[in-house]
C-alpha cells in the first residue's frame, strides 16, 4: 500500500467489473479521494462512471479489487451500513411521505428521537432554504424544490462522503446553474466529500477540486479543471473538454517538449509535445478556439502563422465566432472576444493565424 | 400588453354579430350530442341487460302477487276488515269462491306456494281442498270445514292476511332468518330453519381468505413480473395469463383430477411416504377443495392490478431508501410496500367480490361445507322456485358488497383505485 493510498478518504485499488463475465466495463480502476475534496467523474454515457459510483454506494459489488473508505475495505459492507448519503438522477423523494418525513426517514431508522429528529430536519431544511415546505409532498414542489429537498435528505444524517449522480440533469439551464453554485458551498460550509457524476462538462468544470474523465472504462485524466481544460493529456480528453481545433499531421522536429509539426498540406505549424516521442510520429494537434490569434503583433516572436479563409462569421453576443479554412479543413474554429476595437472579418477574407507553442498540445491521433 | 377584459370592450360577439357566449353554447352542445349518439348503443345494451334486470330482482325481493292476483275476494275481506277480526261468513264465502276460480283457472298451487313460504305445509291443504272446490254449497263456512277443519286455525288466516299484500318485507326477513309471528311481530326464526345469516358469514370470511392467499401468493408474482428484464417478464405474463384463456370449467375439473382421494396430489404424498394410505387428505368436496381452487381461479385479478402498479415504481426508491441507511427489509416494509397500496386495494376489492358472488366452483367442488351464498340463491332460483327469496338473498348480498365498497372508500379513497 503506498503512502497516498493510506491518507486517501475514499481508495479505489485496481477494481474490475464486468456485469457479463465477458467484458469489462470498469478497467482496472485506480483513485484517491481525499478528505473534503469534489470530485467528479465525467464521461460519456457507458463509460464506467455511474457503474463506479454504483460500487462505491453498495449497490454493485466490484468483481475484482478493493474500494477503501477511511482506510477501511468496503467491499463486504451493505449499502446501508455504508453511511454514504446519495443524492439519485431523478431525485428519489419518497412520494407517499411529505418532505418532513423523507428527511426524517433517515434519522428514523437511525433510531434517533423525535425531538432530536425534528431539529435535525428543520436544521437540514433551513440550509437549502426550504424552511417552509416540511408539510409538503413532494409531488406539489417544482424540479429545482424536489432538488433541493434531494439533497437536504442525503446531508441530514451527517454523512462524510455524499454521492450525486446527475443531480442536475432534469433541471433547466438558468436553475442548473444556480444550483451547482448551491451545491459548491454546501461542499465548502459543510467540509463533506464528494464524489459527483456528470455527462455535462461545465458543470464538472464549474464546481469540482478534481474531475476524473472516463471513456471506455478507464481513467483518462485525472486532473483540477484548468489542468484539464488548458493542458489535456490525450486525443479523447481534449475533444470531450470544451470546443478544440484538431490538426493532423507528422512531427518534423522534437527538442524537449517543443515540437514543429507539418501538416498534410506542407506548412509547418508550433506545438508542445505531450504524448509523442518519436520523429516523423504522427500526431494531431489540439488548439482551443479562443487561444487562436490571427494578429501577428500578438504573436511570440519566431512562431509560425499559417494562412486562413474566413468562411463565416457568427455574432454571439459576448464573442464573435469565426470559422475558417486552415490546413485544408472547412471547420477550424476561432473565437474572439467582442471589445470595442475588435478587427470584424468578413467572408472571403485571407488572414493568417497563428499561437503560442504551449497553447497547441501535439497528442496521440486517434 | 395591457389586460383587457369583457367590459372593457363590451359583449364579445362573433363576426356575424351573435353574442360569442351563446353561440360558443351551441356549438359545444352540438358537439355533445354527437358524442352522446355513439354512445347510445352501449348505454342502452346497459340498461336493457343490467339496470332493468337488477331492478326487477330488486323489486321481486319485495313483491309477490301470487296470492293477491289469483284470491281477489279474499284479499278484498282483509283490507275491508282490521286485522285481529274473527273470519265470518263472508270471509268464507269469499274464500271459497276464490278456491273455486283457482281451481278452474288451474292456479291454486301458487296461491298454495305462496302461503306455504311463511306457513309450512300449507300448499297440500289449498290443492286438495281445490279438488273438491267445484262441490262447495253455501254455507261455506261448514263445506270448508268440512273438507279441512284447518281452515278454522287463526294462524292460517293471519299468514293469508300476510301474504295478501302483494308488497312485503318476508322475504328479507327470510333471508336474514327471521319471521313475523301471527301478531305480526318479527321474531327469530326456529333455530334448526336458521341457514342464511351463517351462511352469508362463511361466504365472507372465505372470501376474505381467498382474498388474502391470493395477496400473499399474488405480490411476490407481481415483484418478479415488475422488475424482471422484459423479456423474461413478457413469457411469465403469458403464464399469468394463460389461465384466462382456458374454460373455467376445464380449470375447475382439473383441480378435481389432482385433488381427489385417488388423485394426483394424494398419490404423490402417499408414494412420498408422507401420509399413509389410509391417511389421505380430504381436500376437495369441502370447504378446503373450494379455498384452493378459487384461489387458483382468481389469482389473476390480484396480480394484474399489482403489476400496473409495480411496474413504474423506479428501483431507485428502494435503493434509495437502503443509502438512508435503511435494512432491505425497512426499505419494502416503509418505501416499496406503501406506494404498492392502490394495486393492493384494487386487486382485493376486485378479487373479493368476485369470491363473494362466486357459484360454479363452489358448487363443482364445494361439496356440502364448501357451498357459499350464491349456490343457495342459485338453488332458490331453479330447484326450489322462491325466486322471491333468491332475489331478496342476492338484493342483500348486493347491498354488501356496496357497503364494503363505500367503507374501502372512506378508508382509501376510491381514487386510489389503479386497475391497469
Amino acid at each position: 500500500m503506498s503512502e497516498s493510498h493510506r491518507d486517501a478518504f475514499v481508495a479505489f485499488d485496481r477494481v474490475q467489473k464486468s456485469y457479463d463475465g465477458v467484458s469489462l466495463v470498469v478497467k482496472d480502476l485506480n483513485l484517491d479521494i481525499a478528505k473534503g475534496e469534489f470530485l467528479t467523474m465525467l464521461g460519456p454515457s457507458g463509460s464506467g462512471k455511474t457503474t463506479c459510483l454504483m460500487m462505491l454506494a453498495g449497490f454493485e459489488t466490484a468483481t475484482n479489487g478493493e474500494i477503501r473508505l477511511d482506510g477501511t475495505n468496503i467491499n463486504a459492507v451493505p449499502p446501508h451500513k455504508r453511511g454514504i448519503g446519495m443524492v439519485f438522477q431523478n431525485y428519489a423523494l419518497f412520494p407517499h411521505m411529505t418532505v418532513g418525513e423523507n428527511l426524517a426517514f433517515p434519522l428514523e431508522v437511525r433510531g434517533m428521537g423525535k425531538s432530536d429528529r425534528d431539529a435535525k430536519v428543520q436544521r437540514a431544511l433551513d440550509m437549502v432554504q426550504m424552511g417552509a415546505f416540511a408539510n409538503r409532498r413532494p409531488a406539489q414542489l417544482s424540479g429545482g424544490q424536489q432538488q433541493r429537498i434531494a439533497l437536504a435528505r442525503a446531508l441530514v444524517f451527517d454523512p462524510k462522503l455524499v454521492l450525486m449522480d446527475e443531480p442536475l440533469g432534469a433541471l433547466d439551464k438558468q436553475l442548473r446553474e444556480h444550483m451547482q453554485f448551491e451545491i459548491k458551498h454546501l461542499h465548502e460550509s459543510l467540509g463533506i466529500t464528494v464524489v459527483y457524476v456528470t455527462h455535462d462538462q461545465g458543470e464538472a468544470l464549474t464546481m469540482s477540486d478534481r474531475i476524473a474523465v472516463f471513456n471506455d472504462g478507464r481513467i483518462q485524466q485525472l486532473a483540477p479543471p484548468a489542468d484539464l481544460y488548458e493542458r489535456p493529456d490525450n486525443s479523447f480528453v481534449a475533444g470531450f473538454i470544451g470546443e478544440n481545433n484538431k490538426l493532423p499531421g507528422t512531427l518534423e522536429e522534437l527538442t524537449g517538449d517543443k515540437a514543429l509539426v507539418r501538416l498534410a498540406t506542407g506548412e509547418v505549424i508550433d506545438a508542445t509535445a505531450v504524448n509523442v516521442t518519436q520523429k516523423g510520429q504522427a500526431t494531431l494537434v489540439s488548439i482551443r478556439p479562443e487561444r487562436v490569434e490571427f494578429k501577428p503583433e500578438m504573436m511570440p516572436p519566431g512562431a509560425h502563422m499559417i494562412g486562413a479563409d474566413v468562411l463565416e462569421v457568427i455574432y454571439m453576443g459576448d464573442i464573435l465566432r469565426a470559422r475558417l479554412r486552415v490546413a485544408g479543413s472547412d471547420d477550424f474554429v476561432m473565437k474572439m472576444r467582442n471589445t470595442q476595437g475588435q478587427t470584424r472579418l468578413a467572408p472571403g477574407q485571407q488572414i493568417k493565424v497563428g499561437w503560442h507553442p504551449q497553447d497547441a498540445r501535439a497528442l496521440d491521433p486517434v | 400588453m395591457a389586460d383587457i377584459s369583457a367590459s372593457d370592450v363590451g359583449l364579445l360577439k362573433t363576426s356575424d354579430g351573435r353574442p360569442l357566449k351563446s353561440a360558443l353554447a351551441t356549438a359545444q352542445q352540438r358537439s355533445k350530442r354527437r358524442a352522446f349518439l355513439l354512445v347510445l348503443p352501449l348505454l342502452a345494451f346497459i340498461i336493457i341487460t343490467f339496470i332493468i334486470p337488477i331492478g326487477q330482482l330488486l323489486h321481486q325481493a319485495v313483491y309477490n302477487d301470487g296470492f293477491s292476483a289469483n284470491m281477489p275476494r279474499t284479499t278484498a275481506w282483509f283490507v275491508e276488515n282490521p286485522p285481529g277480526t274473527v273470519p265470518d261468513d263472508i270471509a268464507f264465502e269469499a274464500l271459497a269462491l276464490d278456491l273455486k276460480d283457482a281451481a278452474a283457472a288451474r292456479t291454486v298451487g301458487v296461491v298454495g306456494t305462496r302461503v306455504n313460504y311463511e306457513m309450512s305445509g300449507t300448499r297440500s291443504l289449498f290443492t286438495s281442498t281445490a279438488r273438491g272446490a267445484a262441490r262447495l254449497e253455501p254455507p261455506y263456512r261448514e263445506a270448508l270445514l268440512e273438507a279441512d277443519a284447518k281452515w278454522a286455525d287463526p294462524n292460517l288466516w293471519g299468514t293469508m292476511r300476510q301474504v295478501s299484500d302483494a308488497y312485503s318485507a318476508n322475504f328479507f326477513l327470510a333471508a336474514l332468518d327471521m319471521t313475523r309471528d301471527v301478531n305480526g311481530k318479527i321474531v327469530p326464526m326456529p333455530e334448526e330453519r336458521q341457514i342464511y345469516v351463517s351462511l352469508f358469514v362463511k361466504t365472507f370470511l372465505l372470501a376474505g381468505l381467498i382474498t388474502f392467499t391470493c395477496f400473499l401468493l399474488g405480490f411476490p408474482i407481481a415483484h418478479l413480473l415488475a422488475t424482471l428484464p422484459m423479456k423474461w417478464s413478457n413469457l411469465l405474463m403469458i403464464l399469468v395469463l394463460l389461465p384466462f384463456w382456458t374454460s373455467l370449467l376445464v380449470r375447475t375439473t382439473s383441480w378435481m383430477v389432482l385433488l381427489q382421494q385417488q388423485g394426483v396430489v394424494n398419490n404423490t404424498m402417499v408414494a412420498l411416504g408422507i401420509i399413509s394410505d389410509d391417511g389421505r387428505i380430504q381436500m376437495i368436496y369441502n370447504q378446503m377443495g373450494t379455498i384452493i381452487a378459487m384461489t387458483h381461479i382468481l389469482l389473476p385479478f390480484m396480480i394484474l392490478p399489482l403489476y400496473s402498479v409495480m411496474r413504474p415504481i423506479p428501483p431507485t426508491y428502494v435503493r434509495a431508501a437502503r443509502s438512508l441507511g435503511a435494512t432491505s427489509w425497512t426499505a419494502f416494509r416503509r418505501v416499496y410496500l406503501p406506494q404498492t397500496l392502490p394495486g393492493v386495494g384494487a386487486g382485493s376489492l376486485l378479487v373479493f367480490i368476485l369470491a363473494v358472488g362466486y357459484y360454479i366452483t363452489p358448487a363443482l367442488v364445494g361439496g356440502a361445507s364448501g357451498q357459499l351464498i350464491s349456490n343457495l340463491i342459485a338453488f332458490h332460483m331453479q330447484s326450489s322456485l322462491n325466486w322471491s327469496l333468491a332475489s331478496a338473498l342476492a338484493a342483500l348480498l348486493l347491498g354488501a358488497v356496496l357497503v364494503l365498497y363505500w367503507i374501502y372508500d372512506r378508508l382509501v379513497g376510491i381514487d386510489n383505485l389503479k386497475l391497469g
